[in-house]
């Protein structure tokens, strides 16, 4: 007998927008001592299939319309509260997505750890916490007993993670429900992790639910896969079926439109190249293969032979140099007290780019990399160094002569959620721009460039009127690359900009950035932690630790021949599908 | 901690004496002096009255000469209308106002954070409903109607308590609820407020999955994040509870330090006036200086930063 058994599991979202099948018609089952990987994008139920399994979807407006979830001969879907509480968190306990939000700021590591054990089981408080401290250093926590008495905001993200497993392992579950438990963290310390899942998998015989949207880590990790794609499974199976012979045309796009470091498409397939959606007058939806998909495929292929690498010859003047870059921030300090400390954000930096290439920016989080992006802006104040931009350097310029060159360089942020202001259309959000830098002569020509920007992103006018909240994540980050273009710059700094978005929609704006530089000579700064993407979009590449510059060479040179430790740990610490 | 401490009472130094500035010269910028009224009084009299209250001398001269008495002295001056010394005025009213504010202010946390909690846990049901009218009355109606409303119902209809004076205990109970019933409306709503932002929050739902009953995840979890917003709240209106009200002091008869508010300035009275009002400031200063305390004492995050 399977562990959890979910049949025909449906969770609908009633509002009064209409009703959101967030989970429809979901089977699936896992045994003891077995790993299942469910995969699939934002908003195709992964998470809320998760959440209803324990219960913890709020109600309304969630409503479980029907299906059975059985476990331990229990249907949980109808077991009384008390009687789930009782399973909750002792037999079946959950890891959140973000180790940030998740924990309860106001209490102590270890007071929080402890928590599950207290509720569940009749010892003293002593007891539960020496077991919380134990598993907290089984998991990987240094100093575990000096550091438990910490509240969260002392710990880094990495080592939150960590407590937030402890806290799931503690009563020693049967079944772990891992809800994203890596998205949040560097790779290096995702490989740390993804190990003790193994370990316990394999040690007590665990069973785990792991969810993610990264193929990668769920081929590292998974023994089985269950893909979901707006609320239904669309193919489940063992991992090397599905990564090496999918059947099912979404998987099969899912599969090609992510960047690998083998990837060689000048141009990423997209899901739509592989799949047809339709909607039924019911609601319920069809998915079928593209009868061209074949073509299509062929078709990029054939990009790659004919167009080879257009941008390589001899244009190898420096276009921006950046020398001896230094950002210092200083915290704390006031009227009366000396500043506390100085964090070297970026110490001693050089780089040069060369017109109409992309130098890609990779290192961990914390390394500087975004620093050094919004420095070369002088969006951060620079506390040493050079910034020379076409012969002119840029840290000497006061802030009255910087706005011409601001027309030349712009900056697409991580987050379009954040970065489009909710308030303004985008008529308003794209005519701004040009207002301040006082191009074209009046509203009716500025107009015409916006809805010709639009159109150039794969925006259309029927969009000019709307606001950001009406438009999803994708669609954002592509109304934020117009707004950068809208004052024609040679020289754009990509910072994150894709890290926040399913891999489906990352190879549609990544083809766009690709499609821009080459009909515009853009200059790109590609700033990433994902090292398959920045491969994928670089020529020359910058590998950053700790302020510093720890390896700089070309795209292939840094892959295929790393030569700083640091680089080959970073390279080994992603997860790959091979097999 | 001890440093925050200085560091802030410092900075209270400067508030009080700019406070003081700007009272000081508002009532300069007055038309008339003390001695300027209906009554006739002969023109040496007055002149010898100035001369008493050194009202005579330079603006300026009197300008640093208070602020001298005040800092060496701890002399707030003399009152021009009553004759007696405002520090001895303040030393009477201020502990009839103190144990008033007192007894309001608790009814307000007593009353108000249940009703903000119950109405966070219970979003949208008739507790919250009932709950956030009762408040929205609460800061609508104001005390010259509560206070009589109270003296009617419960004085002389029911008789429970006196209908107006300070003389036995049970006296402070009337004036006490109707001084607080605005504060406890604010500190409901604030709860209120406070707590469905935190019951929203990720670390909620963690503490669900670990199967803990729903009043530990309100108490444990929730409770401590939810209150800050009223927190930060209660310390300037404690302040303004304990430094009395004019009309609630005028509506039970209770010999309270808001009568000098309005009476100083009726009376054009320098010193009465900045001695109160510096008075207050003080309180607003050292109540704020204890709800930052409180808040650092709640919020870890906040306690890391002050260090």
């Amino acid at each position: 007998m399977s562990l959890l058994d979910i049949k025909n599991l449906k969770t609908y979202f009633h509002t009064r927008a209409g009703t959101t099948r967030a989970v429809d018609d979901v089977s699936f089952s896992i045994d003891k001592g077995e790993i299942v990987g469910v995969v699939g994008e934002s908003g195709s139920g992964k998470s809320v299939t998760c959440h209803t399994l324990l219960g913890l979807l709020p109600q309304p407006p969630a409503k479980v319309e029907g299906g059975s979830v059985t476990f331990d001969g229990n249907d949980l879907l109808d077991l009384p509260s008390p009687l789930l509480r009782a399973i909750r968190g002792k037999r079946i306990s959950m890891i959140f997505q973000d180790p940030m939000s998740c924990l309860n700021p106001y209490l102590t590591i270890l007071d929080q750890v402890a928590e599950p054990i207290l509720t569940h089981e009749d010892v003293t408080k002593d007891q539960a916490e020496g077991r919380a401290i134990e598993m907290m250093k089984k998991v990987g926590i240094r100093d575990a007993e000096k550091r438990a008495r910490s509240y969260p905001h002392e710990f880094s993200g990495g080592m939150r993670q960590r407590a937030m497993i402890a806290m799931a392992l503690v009563t020693n579950p049967d079944l772990i429900l891992a809800d994203e438990p890596t998205t949040a963290l560097d790779v290096t310390v995702q490989a740390r992790i993804l190990r003790v899942l193994r370990d316990l998998r394999d040690d007590l015989g665990v069973g785990v639910i792991f969810v993610s949207h990264d193929l990668g880590v769920i081929a590292e990790v998974a023994d089985r896969v269950v893909v979901m794609y707006k609320g239904k499974v669309v193919e489940q199976g063992s991992v090397e079926s599905i990564f090496e012979n999918p059947s099912h045309p979404y998987v099969k796009g899912l599969l090609a439109c992510r960047p690998t470091f083998e990837t060689k498409f000048r141009i990423l397939p997209t899901v739509d190249d592989f799949l047809q959606t339709e909607e039924a007058p019911d609601g319920s939806l069809g998915l079928y293969e593209r009868p061209d998909a074949e073509a299509r495929l062929a078709e990029l292929k054939r990009q790659i032979d004919t167009g080879g690498n257009p941008k390589e010859s001899g244009q190898n003047e420096s276009f921006l140099k950046v020398k001896d870059l230094r950002v210092h921030f200083t915290s704390g300090g006031g009227l009366l007290s000396k500043p506390h400390e100085t964090v070297k954000a970026v110490d001693g930096v050089d780089l040069s780019i060369s017109k109409g290439q992309t130098l890609g920016l990779v290192g961990e989080s914390g390394c500087g990399k975004t620093t050094i992006g919004r420095a070369i802006l002088r969006l951060v104040k620079l506390t040493a160094g050079s910034v020379v931009y076409d012969e002119t350097n840029l840290a000497d310029l006061p802030p009255s002569e910087l706005l011409p060159y601001r027309k030349r360089m712009q900056i697409i942020f991580q987050d379009p959620y954040a970065s489009l202001n909710p308030r303004l259309t985008i008529e308003q959000a794209l005519i701004e721009p040009m207002k301040v830098h006082g191009l074209e002569p009046n509203r009716s020509a500025r107009r015409d460039k916006v809805v010709e920007l639009l159109e150039e992103v794969g925006l259309s006018v029927d969009h000019l009127l709307r606001y950001p909240h009406e438009f999803s994540g994708g669609q954002r980050q592509r109304l934020c690359v117009a707004r950068s273009l809208a004052v024609e710059p040679e020289f754009l700094v990509c910072d994150e900009c894709v890290s926040a978005m399913d891999v489906s929609v990352q190879a549609q704006v990544l083809n766009l950035l690709r499609e821009l530089q080459e009909k515009r000579n853009l200059t790109y700064l590609f700033i990433s932690h994902d090292l398959s993407v920045v491969k994928f979009m670089s020529d020359e590449i910058a590998v950053m630790r700790q302020g510093r510059i720890e390896e700089f060479g070309t795209a292939t040179d840094i892959y295929e021949n790393p030569q700083s430790d640091y680089t080959r740990e970073l390279l080994d610490a992603v997860p790959r599908a091979d097999f | 901690m001890l440093r925050f401490i200085t560091y802030r009472l410092l900075q209270g130094i400067i508030v009080l004496i700019a406070l003081y500035t700007i009272t000081f010269f508002l009532i300069k910028a007055m038309p008339g002096d003390p001695f300027t009224g209906e009554k006739n009084i002969a023109e040496e009299t007055k002149q010898l009255m100035r001369e008493k209250y050194g009202l005579n001398e330079s603006v300026f001269h009197q300008y640093f000469l208070y602020l001298k008495n005040v800092f060496t002295e701890g002399s707030l001056g003399i009152s021009t209308s009553k004759a007696h010394s405002v520090n001895e005025m303040i030393g009477q009213s201020f502990p009839v106002s103190c144990i008033l504010g007192l007894t309001a202010l608790s009814f307000a946390i007593g009353l108000g954070v249940p009703i903000g909690v119950a109405s966070a846990v219970r979003k949208n049901s008739w507790i919250d409903y009932s709950g956030m009218a009762l408040a929205m009355v609460g800061i609508c109606v104001p005390a010259f109607t509560v206070g009589p409303l109270l003296q009617i119902m419960l004085s002389m209809k029911i008789p429970l308590f006196n209908v107006a004076g300070w003389e036995t205990p049970r006296d402070v109970i009337l004036p006490a609820i109707t001084l607080g019933l605005v504060t406890t409306a604010y500190i409901a709503r604030l709860t209120r407020s406070g707590m469905l932002e935190i019951l929203s929050q990720d670390y909620i739902r963690t503490a669900h999955a670990k199967g803990l009953p729903v009043s530990r995840v309100v108490c444990k979890h929730a409770l401590r994040g939810g209150l800050l917003p009223a927190v930060a709240y209660i310390g300037p209106a404690f302040a303004a509870l304990i430094s009395g009200s004019f009309i609630v002091e005028t509506i039970f008869q209770v010999p309270g330090m808001g009568q000098h508010f309005v009476n100083a300035t009726k009376a054009r009275d320098p010193f009465l006036l900045q001695g109160v009002v510096l008075f207050f400031g003080l309180l607003i200063v050292i109540m704020n200086l204890a709800a930052d305390i409180l808040t650092g004492f709640l919020n870890p995050r906040v306690r890391l930063d002050q260090e």
